[in-house]
C-alpha cells in the first residue's frame, strides 16, 4: 500500500506541475479560484501541525503530552529565525528530554 | 551567489530531516528516496509521510500530498509565459517546478535570465535534495525508537516551519487558525488522516466567502504589480 501511495501521489504531483505549465492562463484568472488555491497550503499545514501534535498515536482522541511543549520550543526557535534543521531537531530534543524525565 | 549558497544549505538540512522522518514514519529507505526523486516537492512529501506515520491510510496520505501539490500548478501558470517551453523541455521543466525555482525565475527581467535562474536553482536543489534524503534515510534507520528520540514531535515542528512563512496575510492567518480548530475537532470523529483533508474545506470556504478587499493572493500577485 505504501508503494502505491508513493508512486501514485508522486506521479500526481508531477502532473499538477505539468498542468500549470500547460493549461491556458485564463483558468486561474478567476480571483476566487486563485485565492482558494493560495489558502490551501496554510490550511493543510496548520491542520497537519495540529494533528501531529495533539492526536493520540493512532488517532481517535486528543492528548496533551511532550509534543505540545516541543511545539512551543519550535515557535521560539522560528521567532529567533533559527534554520530548519535546528527547529526540527531542537524540538525533537526537547520532547526526548521530557520523556526521559 | 550568497543567495544560492543559503538556498543550498537550507535544502540540504531540509532533505536530511525529510530522509530521517521518512524512515521513522514507517517507509523504507527506497520508498523515502523514490518520493524525493519522483514527487520532488518538500511539503507534499512531508505530508505523505506525516499522515502515514500518524496511522492514516495510504489514500488520505496521497490526497493530502496532492492537495499541497496544487500550489505548484499556480507556479506553473505564473512561469509558463516567462519560460515559454514546449515539448520535452516543458516536460523536464515541470519536474523541477517548485517554490525555490519559481522564486528565482519569476522576478527576472527577461526570458534568458528567468530560464537561467529556474534551471540553476531547480537542478541544484534536485541533486542536493536527493543526496541528503538518502543520507537522512540511512541515518534514520540507525536510530532507535522514534518516540524516545522525540521524532514524532519533530514532524509537527517541520510542518510549523513550513507554515510559518505562509502566514503573511491576515486571511492566511485566519484560514490557518480555523483549519487547526476544524482538524482538532475532526480527530475524534474521523479516521486518522481524514482531519487534515477536512481542514482543506476551510480554505475553500474562506476563499469563497471573504470579501475581495482582503485578498490573500497578494503574495502571488506581487510579481505582476511591478
Amino acid at each position: 500500500m505504501i508503494w502505491w501511495a508513493v508512486l501514485g501521489a508522486g506521479l500526481g504531483c508531477y502532473l499538477l506541475k505539468l498542468a500549470g505549465l500547460s493549461v491556458p492562463q485564463r483558468v486561474l484568472a478567476h480571483p476566487v479560484v486563485a485565492r482558494i488555491a493560495d489558502l490551501i497550503p496554510p490550511a493543510l499545514l496548520a491542520a497537519l501541525v495540529t494533528v501531529q501534535v495533539l492526536a493520540a498515536p493512532g488517532g481517535g482522541e486528543l492528548v496533551l503530552d511532550a509534543r505540545i511543549a516541543a511545539l512551543g520550543v519550535a515557535v521560539l526557535l522560528l521567532l529567533a529565525r533559527a534554520p530548519f534543521l535546528v527547529v526540527v531537531f531542537g524540538s525533537a530534543a526537547v520532547a526526548a528530554l521530557l520523556r526521559l524525565l | 551567489m550568497r543567495d544560492s549558497l543559503g538556498v543550498a544549505i537550507a535544502t540540504g538540512t531540509y532533505g536530511l530531516s525529510f530522509g530521517a522522518v521518512g524512515v521513522t514514519s514507517g517507509l523504507d529507505v527506497a520508498q523515502t528516496c523514490v518520493l524525493s526523486l519522483l514527487m520532488f516537492t518538500g511539503a507534499s512529501q512531508f505530508a505523505l509521510v506525516g499522515v502515514l506515520g500518524a496511522g492514516g491510510s495510504a489514500v488520505s496520505g496521497a490526497f493530502t500530498a496532492l492537495l499541497l501539490g496544487t500550489r505548484n500548478t499556480l507556479y506553473g501558470l505564473r512561469l509558463a509565459p516567462l519560460l515559454e517551453y514546449r515539448g520535452w523541455r516543458r516536460a523536464v521543466a515541470a519536474h523541477v517546478l517548485i517554490d525555490e525555482s519559481t522564486a528565482m525565475a519569476v522576478h527576472r527581467a527577461d526570458r534568458d535570465l528567468a530560464r537561467t535562474g529556474f534551471w540553476t536553482t531547480g537542478g541544484t536543489i534536485f541533486v542536493l535534495w536527493n543526496l541528503t534524503t538518502f543520507a537522512g534515510a540511512v541515518a534514520g534507520e540507525q536510530l532507535g525508537d522514534p518516540r524516545d528520540l522525540g521524532l514524532d514531535a519533530a514532524v509537527g515542528a517541520a510542518f510549523l516551519a513550513l507554515l510559518w512563512p505562509r502566514l503573511s496575510s491576515p486571511l492566511s492567518r485566519l484560514t490557518a487558525a480555523l483549519a487547526a480548530l476544524v482538524a482538532a475537532g475532526a480527530v475524534s470523529v474521523t479516521p486518522a488522516g481524514v482531519p487534515v483533508l477536512v481542514a482543506a474545506g476551510v480554505a475553500v470556504l474562506v476563499g469563497a466567502l471573504a470579501p475581495r478587499s482582503t485578498d490573500a493572493a497578494a503574495g502571488i500577485d506581487e510579481g505582476d504589480a511591478r
